[in-house]
């Protein structure tokens, strides 16, 4: 079973308490009326889907119940590192050869 | 006689059935763990900012833990850190937390959540074995010591897990889901023991 940090409760929990939420970093247009159907599309349906290095939400679901960030390795379903939610995206990568 | 049965049948507004709390005096033994359903008791789910937190625990009674998985407890009243501004407040001296809350002004949301749950105690030297059949968490004294509670899971049920003693665990579980929870842990101190 993997061990998730949890940002919010300090410590490494079993990753049956947590779900995932999708990508993250999606800003959601502050005039969401006026987007064409184009920009709609992407910010809606469109995802990067990369092999490698990818930013997800995940929420403490059975846990503190909280929302964070997560850097996760599609390939090795390793994880990099987690933070707050609403923390900008980390420049650098513990342990990530740039 | 009659007419003063039918009087007494009038007059009585009365519910005729009492509450019937759920699995009411359950209790299971195994050679050592013994799991007992636990008395009501008198519950809120407790959201609160970061400023509201010092009013309310003047209020309450008893200090709100800001610790991760950390509780307080004071006079039979027992406050668990469940997220951080998310607290679970337990009362089983019969007095009412709700309403201690209704009088602070300070901005706060408080449900009453007596009846959502049910308490199950596990004591015994094979307490924590038994909940870990279905708990994924680690239960040794060193990562969930006396005094700690989280919010987890138990099998395919949420519930909230209090340690009261090196030995004795409080598992908070909603009502419905209370039959499940209750075999899930019968059936686990049976492994326990083994």
């Amino acid at each position: 079973m993997l061990l998730i940090r949890c940002p919010y409760c300090e410590e490494e929990r079993p990753e049956l308490e947590f779900r995932n939420a999708g990508e993250a970093h999606i800003a959601r247009s502050a005039n969401m009326a006026g987007e064409s159907d184009d920009d709609f599309e992407k910010f809606f349906f469109i995802r990067s889907n990369p092999k490698g290095i990818i930013h997800e939400r995940w929420r403490h679901m059975h846990g503190c119940a909280r929302f964070f960030n997560a850097v996760r390795d599609t390939v090795t379903d390793k994880f990099i590192m987690t933070y707050k939610a609403g923390e900008p995206k980390p420049s650098k990568l513990p342990g990530v050869a740039k | 006689m009659a007419k003063a049965a039918a009087k007494k049948a009038t007059t009585a507004a009365t519910p005729s059935v009492g509450r019937r709390p759920a699995l009411a005096g359950r209790t299971t033994s195994a050679p050592a763990v013994k799991v007992e359903v636990l008395p009501p008791a008198e519950r809120i789910s407790l959201r609160a900012p970061e400023a509201s937190v010092a009013a309310l625990s003047k209020a309450l009674g008893v200090t709100l833990p800001k610790k991760p998985k950390t509780s307080a407890s004071k006079a039979g009243r027992t406050a668990l850190w469940l997220g951080p501004d998310e607290w679970l407040v337990i009362d089983e001296a019969g007095n009412d937390p709700l309403a201690d809350c209704a009088g602070v002004s300070a901005l706060h949301s408080a449900v009453g959540i007596s009846h959502r749950n049910v308490a199950i105690a596990v004591t015994g030297a094979g307490a924590a074995a038994t909940i870990n059949a279905g708990c994924p968490q680690d239960l040794s004294l060193d990562a969930f010591p006396v005094g700690a509670c989280s919010r987890t899971i138990l099998g395919k049920t949420e519930i909230v897990l209090l340690r009261n003693a090196a030995d004795a665990f409080r598992v908070e579980c909603w009502r419905s889901f209370s039959d499940y929870v209750f075999t899930f842990l019968s059936e686990g101190s049976r492994d326990a023991a083994v």
